[in-house]
């Protein structure tokens, strides 16, 4: 397969950026993504250019490092499928192919198609825990879990963490990666004690770091990687009401 | 010099008690006047750093990605051993150290696996209460599995992702000291070396990845906590950033690397599909649950698998290990692969490759019944082949995985250098010469939560804190050095990538030094790999600057020790004149083509001492004595 690519370059965090075309030859169908932009850079690299930069690391679709925006979709057309999980032979030969890095305001551009996400670790940083001390835990199965909730708790916490929600999301906004957090422990008899707190001090952190609001796009659940679902950030606003009106706030 | 693990003496029961009730302890009022760096942030290192952060030490945590939770501690996929005997099926703490001293071919610690097999419980517990979601039952019970070398169900298992949820977890407590400001992380930060003041390990020098500037950070101990070094091979399911830098610049620095020739080379794994290939993905030992593993019975058949009839197929593992079946440890798995694909008969395009079939499966409890146990295993094999594994078997082969060697420990995890702790899959105690499934995730909690908050209080409190800072020579001089080899680098320009030289050292590495090795195997990697060492610090090319974000220059300082720290597998591999779990020599095996360990000559560790760039290692030992189980042959038949 031969594809032409437009991929943004921007040097550094304050320098401009901007697409730059680039020819991508003798393609396998079996190629992931990655490893067609891996053979564009060997190629750059060969002419002494510098070649893209972008995060990966696991490549096997777990880790949430990959962050590209593909033809307008992050992770681009694939459903539930990170960038490094994608194959070529979803593509055509000859296609054209734009890549972009995830885009929001709280995710500043560092290079290229990399972008800071540490927004989202401190949004965990917060209250994305349970403040359980290392040692003296009781048996594991001293407190049962229902089979549905613990399953319930499981689709949440397949969160990879991407942050592929809130770039395609219109307002920014980080409330399904929030949600799935909260969703998570709040279905957890572990989780229930702090749970009107860490609700609280998740979402404030959500809005300092300059996510946007919910309003309700479900973009986030289209892209989701893991198909978390937008239900969640039902639950995570019942949480937030809950907490309100049961509990005063430190 | 003959190594002593300085394990406690008494009863193998008691050694941990003893060792507890005879540790100095770090006055609790003391311990914020002490400072501890952590490197890396996955199982080991993260619930390292939470539980350090947690008893109030300061606690400065560092990784190479852009998250701590991004280790890549998160693949693993099947799960967590525990000697918790929920099922009832006759498991206890000595059957989990007996089965783990066993699978590791009694090469490792008895007094280490002990402890380890004995904290297992303590780490399911903690999990739980973190809100790890383990896999439950309807009356709301823990459930488990059964894996590989065991004939109990003691895995516990999160659907696929059981990695993902004990990190999640273990990096849940570290942002919670995070918050409580006892641990500062320092994410995109790469070890390029340790500071050695006064023959104690004191702080490391890093490498801002985004500004590129090159720092250094003083402590009073430091724990390594960097994983293993399987991406030596190039191939492997290790993440591509995985790489064994942090630990081999130690060993420069005088750690001594014990047992390198110890690799694990996972059986189920998806096969090559070309040249452009990056990594390799991993499918979940936890599948042999339930999948049969067959080739044609006889070589050359291309027919499809549909086509070729029952009596026709070789269900090879059923019948060479009948009592093991298709759940044998994963060295004979892997090796059991490799011969049948030697003898013409594997499947796949490349001949490298064997079947795991579903069909009896889904017959017996039906396709729901898969999906919901492996479901995210198959959707992800239909991701990467294109093929639908309900409807045809699976294609595996085997790949390089896990490292059981590492720097070399006592009984406290601390390496020959006073002050330097080294945990998880970067040390090599406690899986001997193979791993079996599941105790990667145990051995990596079970350092990190339950063993060095004691042992590094035994360390500090015999030390004073805050003896050193980063003006001092010492680490003004690691920093120079750091820069230095850095320009270096990128002076070469020449016309060959770091990918090339790497995909070029693993060809030489999977060849020679893989799953069957031989003294001529290995004296050619020997001098193999130096020749190509020679041609990448001459004909490397790295575009860019050190001072921004450059990807070339970070994977160049990584090859640049796969090739020097290759020759130190190699060597390894080459005085161990015998096989042993994952190290094969086909020199020593029986007519049936089973390992032949050799306990009179090679029952030691092997620890190699650096001794400069010019002259070879030193090689030490330790040997290994078992007093609680009898040597036997290690058989699953």
């Amino acid at each position: 397969m031969n594809l032409t690519l437009y991929v943004w370059r921007q040097k550094g965090p304050d320098k401009p950026g901007r697409l730059e075309e680039y020819e991508a030859k003798g393609i396998s169908p079996d190629m992931s993504f990655l490893e067609m932009l891996d053979v564009v850079n060997e190629g750059l690299i060969k002419k002494g250019e510098e070649p893209i930069a972008f995060d990966h690391d696991c490549r096997e679709g777990i880790c949430g490092t990959c962050s590209q925006v593909i033809n307008g979709i992050p992770h681009g057309p694939q459903e539930k499928t990170t960038v490094c999980q994608l194959h070529m032979r979803h593509f055509r030969d000859g296609d054209a192919i734009y890549i972009e890095p995830f885009h929001a305001k709280a995710f500043p551009v560092i290079k290229d198609l990399i972008v800071d996400r540490s927004a989202l670790d401190r949004v965990m940083q917060a209250g994305g825990f349970v403040s359980a001390h290392t040692g003296g835990a009781p048996d594991a199965n001293a407190v049962l879990v229902p089979k549905s909730y613990a399953n319930v708790a499981m689709d949440a916490a397949e969160c990879i963490g991407c942050g592929a929600c809130v770039a395609a999301c219109p307002n920014g906004s980080a409330m399904l990666f929030t949600a799935a957090k909260v969703a998570h422990l709040a279905n957890l008899p572990q989780g229930k004690v702090g749970a009107a707190r860490r609700v609280c001090m998740m979402t404030d952190a959500m809005m300092n770091e300059g996510f946007g609001n919910c309003s309700n796009h479900y973009e986030c659940q289209a892209v989701c990687p893991k198909g978390i679902r937008v239900q969640f950030i039902a639950k995570l606003n019942r949480e937030f009401m809950k907490s309100q009106t049961t509990t005063r706030r430190d | 010099m003959i190594l002593d693990g300085k394990c406690p003496s008494g009863p193998l029961s008691e050694k941990w008690d003893k060792y507890r009730r005879e540790m100095k302890l770090v006055n609790p009022s003391n311990k914020r006047k002490f400072r501890i760096i952590v490197v890396g942030t996955g199982l080991a290192g993260a619930s390292a750093a939470a539980s350090l952060g947690e008893l109030g030490y300061n606690v400065d945590a560092f990784c190479y990605q852009d998250s701590a939770r991004r280790a890549h501690s998160i693949a693993a996929q099947g799960g967590i051993n525990a000697a918790k005997n929920y099922p009832n099926d006759g498991d206890s703490i000595f059957r989990l150290f007996y089965d783990t001293i066993k699978g590791g071919d009694f090469r490792s610690r008895e007094a280490n696996v002990y402890r380890l097999a004995a904290v297992s419980n303590n780490i399911i517990d903690q999990c739980v209460a973190q809100g790890v979601p383990f896999a439950r039952d309807y009356a709301g019970y823990l459930d488990n599995r059964s894996f590989g070398g065991a004939q109990v169900s003691r895995t516990f298992y999160a659907r696929g992702q059981t990695g993902q949820q004990l990190l999640l977890g273990a990096y849940s407590a570290l942002s919670r000291q995070v918050k409580n400001g006892s641990v500062k992380l320092h994410c995109r930060s790469e070890m390029l070396d340790i500071v050695i003041v006064d023959g104690e390990a004191k702080g490391i020098t890093v490498r801002d990845m985004v500004t590129g500037k090159i720092s250094s950070y003083a402590a009073d101990a430091v724990c390594l906590c960097t994983g293993g070094y399987a991406n030596v091979f190039y191939l492997s399911t290790n993440a591509m950033g995985s790489n064994v830098t942090a630990t081999y610049r130690a060993y420069k620095k005088g750690a001594f690397f014990a047992n390198p020739c110890y690799t694990q080379i996972h059986p189920t794994c998806i096969p090559v599909s070309g040249e452009h290939q990056s990594k390799l993905t991993l499918m979940s030992e936890s599948l042999r649950n339930d999948g049969r593993v067959w080739v044609p019975k006889s070589s050359g058949d291309k027919r499809l698998p549909h086509e070729i009839p029952e009596n026709e197929r070789d269900y090879y593992l059923e019948r060479k290990y009948p009592s093991f079946g298709n759940l044998a440890p994963r060295d004979i798995s892997s090796r059991a692969a490799k011969e049948v694909c030697d003898e013409g008969r594997g499947i796949g395009s490349s001949g490298r490759g064997v079947y795991l079939d579903f069909a009896e499966a889904i017959g017996r409890i039906g396709e729901g019944k898969v999906r919901e146990r492996y479901g995210n295993l198959f959707e992800m094999y239909e991701k990467i082949t294109g093929e639908n594994a309900y409807r045809q078997p699976m294609r595996i082969y085997p790949a390089p995985h896990y490292t059981m060697g590492g720097l070399w420990v006592d009984y406290e995890l601390q390496s020959n250098i006073p002050g330097l702790f080294v945990l998880g899959e970067a040390n090599f105690s406690d899986h001997g010469a193979n791993r079996l499934g599941a105790s990667a995730l145990m051995q990596g909690l079970a350092d990190g939560y339950f063993v060095i908050p004691y042992t590094i209080s035994n360390y500090l409190a015999q030390t004073k804190p805050g003896k050193v800072e980063t003006c001092s020579p010492e680490f003004v001089k690691s920093m120079v050095e750091c820069e230095a080899s850095i320009k270096r680098l990128l002076c070469i320009e020449g016309k060959k990538t770091v990918n090339e030289f790497h995909r070029e050292l693993g060809t030489i590495m999977w060849e020679n030094v893989g799953m069957a090795r031989s003294r001529e195997s290995l004296t050619k990697a020997l001098k193999l790999i130096p020749e190509l060492r020679a041609e990448f610090w001459k004909s490397v090319k790295i575009t860019g600057s050190e001072a921004e974000l450059n990807q070339e220059l970070e994977k160049a300082g990584r090859v640049a020790d796969f090739l020097e720290f290759g020759e130190l597998m190699a060597r390894d591999a080459l005085q161990r004149n015998e096989s042993c779990g994952g190290h094969f020599r086909v020199e020593y095996q029986t007519a049936e083509g089973e390992a032949t360990r050799d306990d009179k000559n090679f029952c030691y560790a092997a620890a190699w001492e650096y001794k400069g760039p010019d002259n070879e290692p030193e090689m030490h030992t330790e040997p290994l004595v078992f007093e609680n189980v009898h040597l036997a042959v290690r058989s699953y038949k």
